[in-house]
Formats: structure tokens, C-alpha cells, sequence
């Protein structure tokens, strides 16, 4: 990772887009094997998921997006009706903190990026 | 050059300096889907019919739809004039001629098709047959870029399938058929000669796998290439003795057939070929990954490969159509 000075940005201090390209394959993996969650994954296009997901990690790490609490509403619509949950929203927080350590990103950074993700949690719930 | 011409379906869109094939054709009120505007969801890809695209366009593609031209337009930057497209084009076909028929199996056919037009195909891709009375089905081709005009397929015939019940009973050497232009993105491109192959079949997935293998081979690939090809029991393999001579020939080629309901004779393992395979070659990372057959095992297959360190972009697949809801 990338030396921070105070003008970088959140998403230049984590590393950019190779960090995030890094960050999809550790994060996804994680997920597809968790047990606890990956049932929310059968059927699902892997391709496209990873894509999903990069497009998601690149908003938390404070990238440019088009993040709309709406589609992320839409797009888990499905999944709430399955029963996603708290539990499930936390267990995907831990595979985020959990792939950031293994990049050794610096706590600090971490916290923001957490704090970013924590805040789509009641779109993502649909509340 | 300050503005190129986008030419997409007979509409022409100006896109000026600095703008994006995107942003030129959203401000020109082309509906064209697209979502995130920076190259991760691959929403607004499209397809170029002339010009190569640049290659800054190409960035996350798999390689071979970059081979195809696809590009993404939320990243392009057109260098010159492009005609694009957003989907398929209108097929073609090519007249086809029966001239040779023969059972691989019980349930198998081999049926070799004589093309009017030599067509240009990658190993690993399928075309659509077309009857004279409109009925379609996709088949995977399954012989190598050697013989370009002669093309050869797997046809399984399916419980109540009208197509392949119609290719066992009815279709005679002699007889025509259209051929469509080959499409598909699971094929095998003669680069990275050095890459590890894992290539897993049921049933008529190994017509494809076979094409790709044989190919792979004649183009002199390098690293090594293991083939598993499973079935419920012994009668729903066939070529079992071209794959151990192939064996036998090539070092790098390895064939492990399988068969999981029944008991495997010897030289036959006992299992999914899925979870054979997955067991017997348990880290797949920096390998590429080929599956064919059923849409279960390929989907299965195609996690299990990942999470056992395959790239996504390095897994090719293609899952047929079946008529039995049950795994192999």
C-alpha cells in the first residue's frame, strides 16, 4: 500500500484501483466459502457478481461511484425475501475487515472503509 | 481528431473530444443499458464491427470477447470513426450436408456435416442447426480448426427432445441442414502455451472439450491438460479409447473417465468428474478452467474452481441445455 500523505484521498491512500481489483478476488472468495452466507450467492452470475462487487468496494473505499441507495435496495430486494439479515450484513462487514488486513491496509483506513460500507446496512436490509 | 462517428444499428451518434462512447450516446438519447459509468459492472458493453477497439476500453474483459472486439463504452475514448452494436447480429447460415452418422453411445450420436461455406470458428464454440421447418438447437462443435468445412457433433438424445429424437430417427447421410455462424465464448485461444489445463465434461460436454483438447495439442501446447469425462455409468462415455490413445501419444495429456451412479470398472474412477477433479488437482491457482454438460456440475464446478484460487477470467464454461432435472 501506498506511503499516505494528508492531501490523498481515502480511495488513493488505500492504493486505487489496484487495490480494489485485489481487494474483489480475497472478498469474494471469502464469501463463496462462508457458510453462513453463501447460499445468497447460488444462482447468481459469478461474473457479473464479481463486477457487482467491485463496483461496491470502489464506492467503500471512497471511489468514484454512482452509489444510489436505491439500487442497492433493488438489487437485495430478492434476498431479503430469503431471509438476509443482520447476521448476514455483519458476516460480510467481517470478510471486508478480514480482506483489508490481509492487504495490510493501516487500521485507520480500515475504520473508514468500514464506516462507508456500515452505511448502506438498512438499504441493503430494505428499512 | 476532435470528432469521431459512431455508426450503431443505421443511427449515427457524433462523440466529440473528450467524450466517452457512452456520454455520446446517452446525450444523443440511445437507449443503451449502463450502470456504473467507470468500467466495474461491464453493463454498457458493446461489440465493435470494424475497428478494433482501443485497447483502454478493453480493461477487465476476458479475452476472448476482447478477441471479438467487445469493448466497454463508459471507458472509450474512440480514436476513429466505429460501427457498433449492442447485441447479436442477425444469424447466418451456411447449407449444410449430412455425410457421416454413427452411434457413440446408446444415447450418442456422431454426426459429421459438410459445410457449403468453410467456416471461421474457434475450438470449443457451437453453431445452430436449423431444420428445414424453422427448428433451432445450438451444438457444440467438437473437432479442432483443422477441418474448417467439416464439422462434427454430439448429439445425446434428450426424453421428449423433438430436435435430437429427430436426428436419431430421421436425419440420413445425404441430407442438408443450415449451419449458423459459430458463436460462443468458451473456446480455446493458442496463447500462454505453458498454462495448465483443467478441462471437465458430462455427457456430450466432452464434443467440445474434445475440439478444444485436440486443438490445444495440434497447436503444440505445453503445459499439461487433464481431461475428466463423467456420466451416470459406463454406457454415457464413449471415446474412451481415443482419449487413452491421445494419452498414450501426448505426455501432457492426462484423461481420467468417471462414472458416478454405477460401479467403475477398472480405469474408471468412481465419483462426479467435478469432484474427481477437484480432489485430484486441489490448487488451481494460475490454471484455466474449461466445463461443459450439466448446467449442475458447471455452475458447482465453475465455484469450486474459483474458490480453489482459478481466476474468474480464466474459467470458461458453457452449460447445455438437459432434459433430466438431475445431476449428471
Amino acid at each position: 500500500m501506498s506511503e499516505a500523505t494528508p492531501n490523498q484521498s481515502l480511495f488513493e491512500q488505500i492504493g486505487g484501483e489496484a487495490a480494489v481489483n485485489a481487494a474483489v478476488d480475497i472478498f469474494y472468495r471469502k464469501v463463496l466459502a462462508d457458510h453462513r452466507i453463501n447460499r445468497f450467492f447460488d444462482n447468481v452470475d459469478m461474473e457479473q457478481q464479481a463486477a457487482k462487487q467491485k463496483a461496491f468496494l470502489t464506492m467503500a473505499f471512497g471511489g468514484p461511484n454512482n452509489y444510489t441507495g436505491a439500487d442497492m435496495r433493488n438489487a437485495h430486494s430478492r434476498l431479503v425475501k430469503m431471509g438476509l439479515d443482520d447476521s448476514h450484513f455483519d458476516a460480510v462487514m467481517e470478510h471486508l475487515g478480514g480482506t483489508l488486513k490481509e492487504l495490510n491496509v493501516p487500521d485507520n483506513l480500515i475504520t473508514q472503509v468500514a464506516s462507508i460500507a456500515e452505511s448502506t446496512r438498512n438499504d441493503v436490509l430494505g428499512r | 481528431m476532435a470528432l469521431t462517428k459512431i455508426l450503431l444499428d443505421e443511427h449515427e451518434t457524433v462523440c466529440h473530444e473528450g467524450e466517452t462512447v457512452l456520454e455520446a450516446l446517452l446525450r444523443d438519447n440511445v437507449d443503451i443499458p449502463f450502470s456504473c459509468k467507470q468500467g466495474a459492472c461491464q453493463s454498457c458493453m458493446v461489440r465493435s464491427l470494424d475497428v478494433p477497439p482501443p485497447a483502454h476500453a478493453q480493461k477487465g474483459l476476458k479475452d476472448v470477447l476482447c478477441k471479438q472486439n467487445h469493448f466497454l463504452a463508459c471507458l472509450c475514448y474512440p480514436e476513429q470513426d466505429m460501427s457498433i452494436t449492442l447485441g447479436h447480429q442477425p444469424e447466418y447460415f451456411t447449407e449444410g450436408t449430412v455425410i457421416a452418422k454413427e452411434l457413440l453411445n446408446p444415447e450418442t450420436v456422431l454426426l459429421t456435416i459438410q459445410c457449403k461455406d468453410a467456416l471461421d470458428y474457434y475450438a470449443g464454440q457451437f453453431v445452430n442447426l436449423k431444420r428445414a421447418d424453422g427448428l433451432i438447437r445450438s451444438y457444440s462443435i467438437s473437432n479442432s480448426r483443422r477441418h474448417a468445412e467439416k464439422l462434427t457433433f454430439h448429439i445425446r438424445r434428450l426424453a421428449g427432445g423433438k430436435f435430437s429424437e429427430w436426428v436419431h430417427q430421421e436425419l440420413n447421410i445425404g441430407d442438408t441442414i443450415a449451419v449458423s455462424d459459430p458463436q460462443g465464448l468458451c473456446y480455446y485461444l493458442p496463447d500462454k502455451m505453458e498454462q495448465s489445463l483443467l478441462l471437465i465434461g458430462t455427457g456430450s460436454g466432452l464434443a467440445p472439450l474434445a475440439g478444444i483438447i485436440h486443438e490445444a495439442l495440434e497447436e503444440g501446447h505445453s503445459g499439461p491438460i487433464h481431461l475428466y469425462h463423467g456420466s451416470r455409468d459406463v454406457d454415457g462415455l464413449y471415446w474412451i479409447d481415443e482419449m487413452r490413445e491421445l494419452a498414450d501419444k501426448y505426455e501432457n495429456f492426462h484423461y481420467t473417465p468417471c462414472v458416478s451412479r454405477s460401479d467403475a470398472p477398472e480405469g474408471v474412477a468412481q465419483g462426479r468428474a467435478n469432484d474427481i477433479a477437484m480432489v485430484n488437482i486441489p490448487d488451481l491457482k494460475g490454471w484455466r478452467v474449461y466445463l461443459c454438460g450439466h448446467p449442475d456440475m458447471v455452475n458447482q464446478a465453475k465455484r469450486m474452481a474459483y474458490l480453489n484460487g482459478a481466476s474468474l477470467q480464466d474459467i470458461y464454461s458453457d452449460a447445455f441445455h438437459v432434459a433430466s432435472p438431475t445431476l449428471d
